[in-house]
């Protein structure tokens, strides 16, 4: 019974983490499922949304031109990963390395050559904390304490926007790009253009989501993106396996995205209360997006492996 | 409407895998010409197509599409000018989107890209009507994944969304070689209509001497990176393949030559 009331009093925390970094792997899915680009710049530039926004705070800017001015660090962290793969012609993946590896000197420039620099609720005017997660006072209190309706707001606006951005001319061609390269030249698509484009646009969502994670937990960490790829995939492939038959509609499957991001959180939390040792948590998440990304492919050798064969031959 | 002047291409030049593709190749089509190309492998006829479409840039020597030099565009501007078909049916589409997906991208194909809507309830009705011309069902489907369909069922598409929006140049390498002869004939019979519906100036690769003989009014044999035969008018129309060998040995020089065309 106090496993379920712990677990109860850990989930407004569980759901409001989980919203947060959903808008991280919003991010990662315009990269890893629209682009078909793993970009491991997101490591660093969570980071790096975390510490502009923080450090901006702190010399006296309000929160939202400091989530703008994050979110504008992380899309020229994504502009410098496009142009080493593009113009430079590094893989995608070692381009992403290269920027995260950077990003890590310049999110301590960023700091002011600190690991860790605090920005306390009490001193300053934050759109989102910790603190009240679980405050439900009256109406009005809680619309501008709790950080669950701005948080929910956040994700149903970024879901809304990117719906519409890639219904457009641009963002269908970006998604053509992610489909079949060669069709798209032979369609007039600019294709490093577009793929520089979508990586800064996933890394100004990782930012983002960096920014609104510092404000959340009153600091940011020079260490806070580590292995945050991980926890993204994991989000995006939770939330396909879970909704992936239910949910065919392009926002619907974003929003598959940020409940897999909440589902993970809820998960870990359990996993927590059940007496796992923090220290042991990334090993576990490793392992935990490891079976999900292998059970499409046993599922395929199990009940498609000869029908697969006779269908590539036929194409 | 294109003009091939002196293109020359080596691949992997001062290698030992150095391979001399184009060799001085010049070409000149006029408006409305269908040309069939034929050759051997490793003739140069891919590489030609490709050059054209600006995949790799070459040597030597310029291109010309309706007067506009376009040797230095990269291939997305040429895209503007060009309607391209691949031999690979997986190459002419996006598997993972839709139907009018695909057609909605080829309309605007030359077109700057913005943030108008990517396709229209206007257009959704005159791409159905557009499908219904190709007799494959497709109409009834526009909202189905490209992925789901068959290689013909894509390269008659992949040939629709080539012409939705009229190419100076229409260029098809080998479009149907990929596919079984049944479906083979159906998609070239449909490039046939196409190309005389619109008018189009076309020049199409095939390995299949009879179908380099019907179709077309011109005929072009490839071998070592040039043209070394171009037939068109009422000699072509005489042609038979028994000609066209004769015309390949005394023109590369070389017997054994025969059954590398035959074969290949």
């Amino acid at each position: 019974m106090s496993f379920l009331t712990s677990l109860l009093n850990a989930l407004p925390g569980a759901v409001a983490q989980g919203l947060i970094w959903g808008i991280m792997a919003i991010g990662v899915y315009i990269t890893y499922r629209i682009l078909d680009v793993a970009d491991l710049t997101v490591d660093g530039s969570l980071a790096t949304g975390g510490a502009v926004c923080v450090m901006l705070i702190r010399a006296g800017v309000s929160p939202w031109p400091a989530l703008l001015c994050a979110m504008l660090a992380g899309m020229l962290a994504g502009l410098v990963t496009g142009l080493f793969h593009t113009k430079c012609g590094i893989p995608a993946i070692l381009a992403g390395i290269l920027t995260q590896l950077s990003l890590y000197s310049v999110n301590l420039r960023i700091m002011e050559s600190k690991a860790n620099q605090a920005v306390s609720v009490d001193k300053y005017d934050l759109l989102v904390s910790q603190r009240y997660v679980r405050t439900f006072s009256p109406v009005g209190e809680l619309l501008t304490k709790n950080p669950l309706p701005l948080l929910l707001l956040f994700t149903a606006a970024v879901i809304a926007l990117l719906y519409w951005f890639f219904g457009t001319e641009k963002g269908c061609s970006i998604r053509a790009t992610g489909a079949n390269q060669n069709m798209a030249r032979a369609q007039g698509i600019d294709t490093s253009a577009n793929v520089v484009l979508g990586l800064m646009l996933s890394n100004g969502l990782v930012a983002l989501s960096g920014a609104l994670l510092a404000q959340y937990q009153g600091s940011s960490d020079v260490q806070m993106g580590r292995g945050a790829i991980v926890i993204g995939l994991a989000a995006v492939i939770i939330g396909e396996v879970v909704f992936g038959k239910l949910f065919i509609n392009f926002g619907l499957r974003l929003f598959a995205v940020s409940i897999g991001a909440i589902l993970y959180y809820i998960v870990l939390q359990a996993a927590l209360q059940l007496g796992l040792n923090t220290n042991d948590l990334k090993l576990v998440t490793a392992l935990i997006v490891a079976v999900f990304l292998a059970i499409p492919y046993w599922k395929g050798k199990a009940f498609h492996g000869k029908a697969q064969k006779g269908g590539a031959h036929h194409a | 409407m294109l003009e091939l002047k002196n293109i020359c291409k080596t691949f992997n030049p001062g290698t030992i895998n150095a391979k001399t593709a184009l060799n001085d190749l010049s070409l000149t089509l006029a408006d409305g010409d269908f040309v069939t190309v034929i050759g051997g492998n490793g003739a140069g006829k891919s590489t030609m197509l490709n050059a054209i479409a600006g995949v790799f840039p070459v040597d030597s020597g310029s291109i010309l599409i309706d007067g506009q030099d376009v040797t230095k565009l990269p291939e997305h501007k040429r895209a503007a000018l060009l309607g391209r078909v691949f031999q690979d049916p997986m190459m002419g589409t996006a598997p993972t989107m839709m139907i009018e997906e695909n057609l909605a991208l080829a309309a605007r194909r030359g077109q700057r890209r913005g943030l108008k809507w990517g396709i229209t309830p206007l257009e959704r009705a005159d791409y159905k009507e557009l499908l219904r011309t190709l007799d494959l069902g497709l109409e009834d489907r526009l909202t189905s994944k490209v992925g789901l369909l068959s290689g013909g069922q894509r390269q008659a598409l992949t040939l629709l969304m080539a012409s939705l929006k009229q190419p100076k140049l229409l260029l098809l390498d080998e479009h149907t070689a990929a596919l079984d002869p049944k479906t083979a004939a159906k998609v070239l019979a449909l490039s046939d209509q196409i190309v005389q519906e619109n008018r189009l100036t076309t020049l199409m690769i095939t390995h299949n001497m009879k179908d380099a003989i019907a179709h077309g009014n011109r005929l072009i044999m490839m071998d070592a990176g040039r043209v070394v035969v171009d037939i068109s008018g009422e000699e072509k129309k005489k042609l038979t393949v028994p000609d066209l060998l004769a015309l390949f040995s005394s023109a590369s020089g070389s017997t054994e030559a025969n059954d590398k065309l035959l074969l290949s």
